[in-house]
């Protein structure tokens, strides 16, 4: 790393509450962190802000209710260093690489489409996460969203995917969307959660290590059934169809089934972490069994197996906004200490205590909402998995049978599944579990969809050599 | 040329291969047909390396004069894969067309058209207006090309898993995450091949198909070739509306073109770089923006179409371009098949086929002269002890 007459390089990858928090206190200690965001604007997936014009109708309050004064102290906290960061927004990171002598070297495609390269000393990635998405006949359709686009759309756009959506799937986000929608003009035809209120009642000593976030979830529920909204909890959407007014979700459950409809759908169950950067760089990953979601390994404080690279938020783990906001913070520390640039032991001491309640209460949100990894075996064969390149269940099932691959990348190989514009972002899970069912294998055995450069399609790149060199 | 069969054993040989690549896996196909008893051993998995992950391409066209019959037959079993191995592994024949972009490259185009015309090769020279007559979304700055019609392309991540397949069926064994750690000759003729994840086993003939690390392990047994690893580099196109008919290729190699059954755009050109241990190999950061500047400088209409992914592979590259396949002198038994040099993938079929012939009777179709592995000696070899 850096020697002791040259200020070190930091590079930061993702603009969501980890990445400001870490760029935040990297420039408090003098350090001018570059900040690279693939996002216009400061604030993550969470704190994500509408764009100017629209920022009168949708203020704060609105957009992150009880989160409010959060996300504007860290709006603001961020705009006080906002001088003392590089900060690239509209700036996609899509190769990372280590250097022979130490470092490392970040391909970048920039908000006008040039092309960059940028070299550092070390590196916090907080890439965040995206929807997890258990698929089903009709989930391909125009008119089903992911639950997180659905958001999107609210917080960024101040649109509604439809008047009268059906919320299916399983996680916090569910209840909260649903709320957001109902709370916005929208009017919910039904929430289909598929956890059950058992599942959710043996997580709830868990769920109690944050009490209020805990309360406001069931109140979101409360809330939902006071207006009349259908709830309907143990429940899986079985399929979806298109009909000449709308939509139509069939749904049914271990006692009743039945349909309902909307005019959209949005469907989501849970995030998954976006962990690409970190495997390029050759990071230790680990099958996380509570999640069901390969992770990539680090100590308490976001150190990752390669040195000089550190993780932190959603990236490492489903912790939510308020953790990531530690976790960033705690990273830039750690980072800050293995320079020995500075040091303050007890502030580390204090981040991680408070992130490991924080990680308490997310093993009681997988407890009380489980990924549904039991109904990927029992998929119907019609079922899309991988929709880029469209390929069916049926298909998969096919190939496991003809091939016997022995992971998820040769079963990858042997069908196209996972190899289009998303690289089995949303499939690469459901491959596996496929894989893991029909030949019996545990999730370690069969793997995880490798991370290949670019990490998003790129267009035909201009002149990396000549733009990017060395800053 | 020395063989099993011309030492008068009346059973048909053992034969172990080493590699399960595209050329280990049809050798052990064509030797199960015959009834051999065929082991391939491999350190990976079955065409996980170069012939897996290579551009695809199957030509005849522009084919060196020695490698031509070699390249023909292959072309001939492409055609019957289904038939011999249960799937076509999605082989089309929509032509070859080398583009020439000086009057120099077009001279020759012109020296190898009599050469593929006398080899009975349908070969159509074009000039730059015929040219943007029949391909209009080329660019106008090429001179002309040549076409070779029953040249294409098949899918490489099919091809080796299928023949594996195939020759499992007939009774081969192909023990994968097996490497070999040491081939021993054995004092009453043949060898012992033994090493990690497997019971050594006894053969009497031994295929070193290994690759780009053939050379290193065939050199006790006269692998005297001096080859060089590369590591070309492919690209990936998000899928587009299908209107490149043929596989395009630059006469310069500086970049190679196809596209797919379901419209991505596959390109190769530029190289990766080697990984430390030589095992693996990764995209280059150069050649990265080199390679898809050259593909839309080439078909301008690609020029806002998405890259979704680039990897390489590694192969290995003899002086002479033409692959090294046979025996040593004095190393009877141990036949070598490597260093092809990029033309593993389209001619590995007829290598499978080949081999078989000179294992099982010691002679082969095609002349295998050329491709001798002595032949970069400059120092005479003692004969056959």
């Amino acid at each position: 790393m850096g020697n002791e007459t040259e200020t070190p390089r930091i590079a930061i990858v993702g603009g969501g509450p980890a990445g400001m928090r870490a760029a935040g206190l990297l420039a408090a200690a003098g350090l001018r962190p570059v900040l690279f965001n693939e996002a216009p604007e400061p604030g993550g997936q969470i704190y994500r802000r509408p764009p100017p014009p629209l920022r009168t109708v949708l203020s704060p309050a609105r957009l992150y209710g009880p989160d409010a004064v959060r996300a504007m102290a860290l709006h603001s906290d961020f705009e006080a260093v906002a001088d003392r960061i590089d900060h690239r927004s509209g700036t996609l990171v899509w190769n990372i690489m280590k250097q022979e002598h130490g470092g490392f070297r970040l391909l970048h495609q920039d908000a006008d489409g040039g092309q960059g390269a940028h070299n550092c000393d070390a590196v916090i990635l907080a890439t965040g996460a995206m929807d997890r998405i258990l698929p089903m006949p009709g989930w391909t359709l125009p008119g089903v969203w992911s639950m997180g686009g659905a958001q999107v759309m609210l917080k960024g756009q101040a649109s509604l995917v439809g008047r009268r959506p059906v919320f299916a799937g399983s996680g916090p986000l569910l209840y909260l969307v649903a709320w957001q929608y109902a709370k916005e003009g929208g009017r919910p035809a039904a929430v289909i959660d598929a956890s059950t209120f058992a599942a959710k009642l043996r997580a709830a000593p868990m769920l109690a290590a944050r009490p209020a976030v805990a309360l406001r979830g069931l109140a979101m529920a409360a809330a939902l059934r006071l207006r009349g909204i259908p709830v309907i909890e143990g429940a899986h959407a079985d399929r979806i169809e298109a009909t000449d007014t709308g939509m139509r979700v069939h749904w049914s459950s271990s006692t009743s089934s039945g349909q309902i409809d909307g005019d959209a759908v949005a469907i989501g169950h849970g995030l998954k972490s976006e962990q690409q950067l970190a495997e390029l760089l050759g990071c230790r990953s680990r099958h996380n069994a509570e999640s069901g979601q390969w992770l990539i390994e680090t100590d308490p404080e976001g150190r990752t197996s390669v040195a000089g690279a550190y993780l932190a938020g959603d990236m490492a783990g489903i912790r939510g906004g308020h953790a990531a906001e530690f976790a960033g913070e705690l990273a830039a520390w750690a980072l800050l200490a293995d320079l020995k640039h500075r040091d303050n032991a007890s502030r580390r001491a204090v981040l991680r205590r408070k992130l490991s309640r924080q990680d308490r209460f997310r093993r009681g949100l997988e407890q009380a909402f489980p990924f549904p990894q039991h109904r990927i075996a029992s998929l119907p064969d019609e079922t899309i998995v991988c929709r880029c390149e469209g390929i069916s269940a049926s298909a998969l099932r096919r190939a496991i049978t003809d091939w016997q691959p022995a992971d998820v990348n040769r079963l990858k190989a042997m069908s196209r599944c996972g190899m289009g514009r998303c690289q089995g972002r949303l499939c690469g899970q459901i491959a596996a579990g496929l894989l893991t069912a029909q030949l019996g294998r545990t999730p370690g055995d069969v793997g995880h969809l490798r991370a290949q450069a670019p990490i998003k399609p790129i267009p035909g790149s201009q002149l990396i050599v000549e733009k990017g060199a060395v800053e | 040329m020395n063989s099993f069969a011309m030492h008068g054993h009346a059973r048909l040989p053992r034969v172990c291969i080493i590699g399960a690549g595209i050329v280990g896996t049809a050798t052990a196909f064509f030797l199960a047909r015959s009834g051999c008893d065929v082991t391939i051993v491999e350190r990976g998995t079955v065409g996980g390396q170069a012939s897996g992950v290579n551009f695809g391409g199957v030509r005849c066209h522009g084919r060196d004069p020695s490698e031509l019959p070699l390249a023909m037959r292959s072309r001939t079993i492409w055609n019957r894969l289904a038939e011999l191995i249960g799937h076509d592994c999605d082989f089309e024949a929509p032509g070859h067309l080398k583009i020439a972009r000086s009057s120099a490259e077009m001279d020759t185009l012109t020296r190898w058209f009599d050469i593929g015309r006398a080899h009975d090769l349908d070969v159509e020279l074009l000039d730059r207006t015929q040219l943007m007559r029949r391909f209009p979304w080329l660019a106008s700055d090429i001179v002309g090309a040549s076409l070779c019609k029953g040249d294409g392309f098949a899918n490489p991540r099919l091809v080796a898993p299928t023949f594996a397949r195939a020759a499992r069926a007939l009774g081969a064994s192909v023990l994968e995450g097996s490497a070999v750690t040491a081939i021993d000759r054995l004092q009453g003729g043949g060898f012992r091949v033994s090493g990690a994840n497997f019971n050594a086993l006894e053969a009497d003939v031994v295929v070193n198909a290994a690759g780009a690390w053939a050379a290193s392990l065939g050199l006790p047994f006269g692998a005297a070739a001096p080859t060089v690893t590369r590591a070309p580099q492919m690209f990936v196109t998000e899928p587009t509306a299908r209107f490149i008919g043929p596989v395009l290729g630059l006469v310069s190699g500086d970049i190679y073109l196809r596209q797919s059954v379901r419209g991505n755009v596959i390109f190769g050109g530029g190289q990766g770089h080697i990984d430390p241990g030589g095992i693996r190999s990764h995209p280059d950061e150069t050649t990265f923006a080199r390679t898809p500047a050259l593909m839309r400088n080439l078909i301008p209409a690609l020029t806002h179409t998405a890259l979704l992914r680039s990897w390489t592979g590694l192969e290995a590259n003899t002086p002479d371009g033409l692959p090294v396949i046979g025996t040593s002198a004095g190393h009877d038994g141990f036949i070598h098949a490597y260093g092809f040099s990029g033309h593993g993938f389209a001619t590995g079929p007829g290598v499978g086929e080949t081999l078989s012939e000179l294992i099982l009777r010691g002679q082969t179709r095609i002349d295998l002269t050329s491709f001798h592995p002595d032949r970069f000696n400059t120092i005479a070899r003692p004969a056959a002890l």
